[in-house]
Formats: structure tokens, sequence, C-alpha cells
């Protein structure tokens, strides 16, 4: 037996109407995003950031001060090389995992997402709101990492601290494209668990194992380039200051000692990224579209 | 136009389980409608796909007139709801929250501020406005969703058990708003198990158990649904009642179908009757002499049908 049809006959109504046209999607987003790195801002992952930031670069200072090698305050390419080049990567991975991991798995595990969802909002504009909240918060961490190595370079070369600054320049913009990249693959493992901690954990063991073991498996054995893994160009925003000289066309050397290594050009870099932007956002958001908050 | 909602064959499926089973109804105009049914019935179930929070497995939900799940942005443009307890943003204080609700909804930052100090005085939280919602209790948490789901004055609300985690004086109050909201012409669609909430503040009632809709009526009709039915009281004495004068004089008396007993001195009387003759023996009874303190139903008409229904459901 079917189950009874009901229809409620109409009663008059005066109600004055619901109050507010709905902003379109590009705003809601910014809306939301504002909203969302508030509350980054104010969080204990932020405070727990920029005390990991406060400390190594406090430590940096100190040791250069007391120190003061010459390999490092000698040229603001040695400077940067050192301490911003080689330290860049791993910075924006710890940011990018404190800020996306629990982007949207915190959505359904908190149950924040029964209030934001009940609003006349697209989940697309949902993810895009925090994916650019969480991509702001980090780049807020990781600007003020290289604000204090911009302080100690001024403090020891003067004006000759801006003296390679393009290439600095080029660098903060591909360690940004590259947090940008990785705040879409851990958005797309955000999305794919529903708990918080299973995401974060995933994408930590992928980036600082995972990933390290298949580049050098790839590499070793199989002997092609790991052009396909995002750990594999993480470090140009090092190799544009430390090693211009890799690029196209050559990037790969081969040594007696070491076998074959790899290095990707910037134009490969920038597409590999470019590429893993889109792949992720497209999978996160794809994932998230059709997640029930059941 | 007058607000609506209207499931159309609304079906969901959890692999095998049916949650909610071809449900077909509409509701239109200004009216409090109370969703009832027991745990697990499929109640939150079906206010989740109103919210797009689940997708149906068939059919689909609308709100004034346009379909959740193919338009969830306008659909849910003039619906203000609160499903289950919702965490807001830790960090941000109810003041902020609303803001952003608010802003989200494309209200006009006056708008926000005017509206949000009406909600807010409305749940009585004025005075934590600044605060952080990370330090509150369930109870203000909840208070502060409720505002939020009035902010825009949507013309259809939808609650999932409002009063869930509040404490007798804030489920008094949420009684209060709702019965104010009636007042604006709303469509208000509540889900509840707490009967005497419904009987207080709803027109009409939509009972569901095991994702089938049992029957969706008027709160006057269930009366008259249950006027076939056996009605029950119970009276109290002053002192204790022997169950020889109870089944010679009490259960003899006009109307009385039969009797048990609460304790030494309260019984519970199982009657035929309808208003009139509950007032006939009322009288009766007093006369007894047997020192009667009180007479009242001890189940309301919809509690019921409520019971009669369901166990007809379970098949008992």
């Amino acid at each position: 037996m079917s189950a009874p049809t009901a229809t409620m006959p109409a009663a008059p109504t005066a109600g004055d109407g619901t109050l507010g046209v709905v902003p379109g999607t590009f705003q809601q987003a910014m809306i939301l995003s504002r909203y969302q790195l508030r509350d980054y801002l104010r969080s204990r992952r932020f405070v727990l950031m920029m005390s990991i930031v406060a400390v190594v670069g406090g430590l940096l200072t100190g040791l250069i001060a007391y120190f003061r090698p010459a390999g490092v305050i000698g040229s603001a390419t040695d400077m940067y090389g050192t301490l911003w080049g080689t330290s860049a990567s791993g910075l924006i991975l710890f940011a990018g995992i404190i800020f996306g991991g629990d982007a949207i798995a915190g959505e359904f595990q908190n149950k924040t997402g029964y209030f934001l969802m009940g609003l006349p909002i697209r989940r697309a504009t949902v993810y895009a709101g925090k994916y650019t909240a969480a991509v702001a918060a980090a780049v807020v961490s990781t600007a003020v990492y290289l604000a204090i190595i911009v302080g100690n370079a001024v403090y020891y070369l003067g004006p000759g601290a801006f003296s390679d600054g393009s290439a600095l320049l080029e660098s903060f913009g591909l360690a940004v494209l590259y947090l940008l990249a990785l705040v879409g693959f851990v958005f797309l493992f955000s999305s794919l668990f529903k708990t918080s901690l299973y995401a974060v954990l995933v994408v930590a063991v992928l980036f600082l194992f995972g990933f390290s073991i298949i580049q050098d498996l790839v590499v070793g054995l199989i002997h092609i380039e790991p052009w396909f893994l995002l750990s594999y160009v993480a470090n140009t925003s090092n190799s544009v200051i430390n090693y211009p000289f890799v690029g196209v066309p050559a990037h790969v050397s081969h040594s007696p000692l070491l076998g074959t290594t790899y290095a990707p050009g910037y134009a490969e870099a920038i597409e590999i990224m470019v590429g893993y932007l889109f792949a992720t956002a497209l999978g996160g958001l794809a994932l998230f579209e059709r997640e029930e908050f059941s | 136009m007058a607000p609506s909602i209207e499931a159309r064959q609304l079906t969901k499926r959890f692999g095998s389980f049916v949650a909610l089973d071809h449900l077909d109804l509409a509701v239109e105009g200004a009216v409090c409608v109370g969703f009832l049914g027991p745990n697990g019935a499929g109640k939150t179930t079906t206010l989740k796909m109103f919210t797009d929070l689940i997708f149906p497995t068939e059919g689909e939900a609308f709100i004034n007139g346009i379909s959740v799940q193919r338009d969830r942005k306008r659909a849910l443009a003039s619906c203000g709801d609160l499903i289950e307890t919702p965490e807001i943003y830790p960090s941000l204080s109810p003041n902020e929250a609303l803001e952003m609700s608010g802003a989200l909804r494309g209200m006009r930052p006056e708008e926000i501020r005017d509206r949000t100090r009406v909600v807010l005085d409305e749940v009585k939280m004025t005075e934590w406005a600044d605060k952080k919602v990370g330090k509150f209790s369930k109870g203000m948490k909840q208070r502060i969703n409720i505002a939020a789901s009035l902010l825009s004055d949507p013309d259809v609300v939808i609650l999932d058990e409002p009063s869930t985690g509040l404490d007798p004086r804030g489920m008094a109050e949420v009684r209060d708003i709702i019965r104010g909201l009636k007042k604006e012409r709303r469509l208000i669609f509540m889900s509840s198990h707490i009967l005497s909430e419904v009987v207080d503040v709803c027109d009409r009632v939509a009972l569901l158990n095991h994702g089938k809709l049992l029957f969706s009526d008027t709160l006057a009709n269930v009366a008259l649904r249950f006027d076939g039915g056996v009605r029950s009281v119970e009276a109290e004495f002053a002192r204790p009642v022997d169950d020889p004068v109870v089944s010679g004089q009490i259960a003899s008396l006009p109307g009385v179908s039969g009797w048990s007993r609460v304790d030494a001195s309260r019984i519970t009387l199982s009657l035929k009757a309808d208003g009139d003759s509950r007032a006939e023996l009322l009288e009766r009874l007093a006369a007894l002499k047997l020192g009667l303190v009180s007479f009242r139903e001890s189940r309301s008409a919809l509690e019921e049908v409520y019971l009669r229904e369901i166990s007809t459901g379970e098949g008992g």
C-alpha cells in the first residue's frame, strides 16, 4: 500500500516577505572566505603555525647573529637561498595541512556544515570560499616567515638585500603556486573523509614519506622523470634561487656516484602545479557535492 | 503567494534500509505543522532533504514551488532552517555568525544589524552577542541557531526538534517564539516527539512511522479521529480507594468502560465519551464523596491517536 497523499489547504498570508536578495556565487564565496579567514586567524591552529614561524625564524636569526656565517650573509642570493629556498616548501606543506586538513571534513565532523549548508548557497561556493580562506591563512603565515628572512637580509646587507629581489619574488610566486596546488590536494582528501584526522594523516604521510619513496623508486628503478608528483616540483621555489641554471631545456643530470637525477624546469613545474590545482579542485568538489550530512 | 512546501514521492534508501518511503505531503499557507514520529521514523531524513543536506533516492522536495534538488540556492532563499544542533565557527560571536548568515543571504548591513538585535532579543541572547560561540553551552548554541534561522524573516521555517538541548525554561521560550512566528503568518514545519509541544503550538500534524506517512490532518480533526476510540482520564483521591469501591461504585458509572490502578489513591478510567459526558462523569465522581482532588485526561487526544497509529503500524 502506498503512503497516503496529504494536501493541506491554503491559509491566508500577510507576511512582508523574506529579506535580502541572495548574492552571486563569487560574492558569496568572498563573504564566506572573509568569515572563515577570521575564524582561522583567531584559531589555535593559527597560533600554532605562527609559533612555529616565530621559533624557526627566531632560531635562524639568533644563529646567524651568533655565528655570522659568511656563506649565508655574504650575498642576498646566499641568504635567500639558504634561509628561504631550503625551507619554504616544508613550511608550506605544514601550513597547507594545518589550514586545509579539516576544512571540508570538519564541516561534517564538527557539524558546522549544518549551519552553513542550510543557507541559500551552493556547495561549490562553500568549497571555493573555504579554499580561498585556507590559502589566505597559509599565505599570511608564509609571508611572515619571508618577512623575517628579508628583515635579516636588510640588517646584514642593507640595500644590497634587494639586489637579487627578483629571484626571491619568483621563488615566492612559485611557493604560492605550490601552496595553491597543495591546498587543492589537501582539500581533495578532506572531502574524501568525514574525519579530519584521516585527511591530515593521509596527506602528511603522503608528502613526508609516500611521495619521496615513489620518487626514489621511479627514478632508481624505472628511470623516468617523476613529473607526476607534486612533491617533485615543490622544490622549484628553492632551485629558482639556488640553482638558477636548472630549467628548460636540460633538467637531467647524470653522475656515476648519484646516478640520474631530475629537476623540473620552471614551465614544467608551473604546468604540473596548475594541473594539480585543477584536477584536485574538481575531484574534491565532485566528492563534496555528493557527500551527505547523514 | 502563500508560502508552501511539498514532498513529491520523496524517498530515501540507505542501502537496503528504507528511511523514507514515497512521501507525498503538501502544506500551503500560514500554518504550523508538527511532524511527528518515533525515533527512526524518517522525520529528520525528510527535513534534511528539504534543506539539501542529504539527497533523495527518488522524488523531490519543493519550497515555495522551487525544487530544492534542482535549485537549492533559490529554494532556500526564502527558508530559515534548523536541522539537528548545528555548530557555529567557534571563534565567531553570535553577532558575527548572524552577520555572515545575513550577508550570505544578501541582506543589507543595516537590515542585518536591526534583525540581529531583534532575533537575539527574541532568543534572550542579547547579552552574549559579542562573546565567542565556542564557549557556549548546547542550549545557548541552539538559541543562536534559532536566531539565525529567523534572521532573514523567512516565510518558510523548517525546524528539527527545536527545543533539543534546552532547559525547561528554554523550551517554553522556544514555544513562545514559535507562537510569535505564527502571528507573523509564516509556514512553520517542525519535527518533534514532544507531543505536548506540538499540541501547544501547532495547527496541524503529520505522523510518520517507518518512513511512511500514517496521516496528516488538523489537530481538531485528530480529536475527531479519536472520538470513536477509548479515552482515558486519571482520577486522584485524597485517600486510598479500595478495589471493591472502584469496581462497585466508580466502574459502574455511565460512560466508564474499564479501569486500572495507578497507585492506592489514583486510578485510570477508560471511557467512551466526549467532553460533555466527561463533565458529567466528574460531577458523578465528586458526588460519591470519595475525596476526589484531581480529574484530568491521562493522555491528550493526539497522544492517544499517536500511540494507536504507531502500534497499528507496528502490527500491534
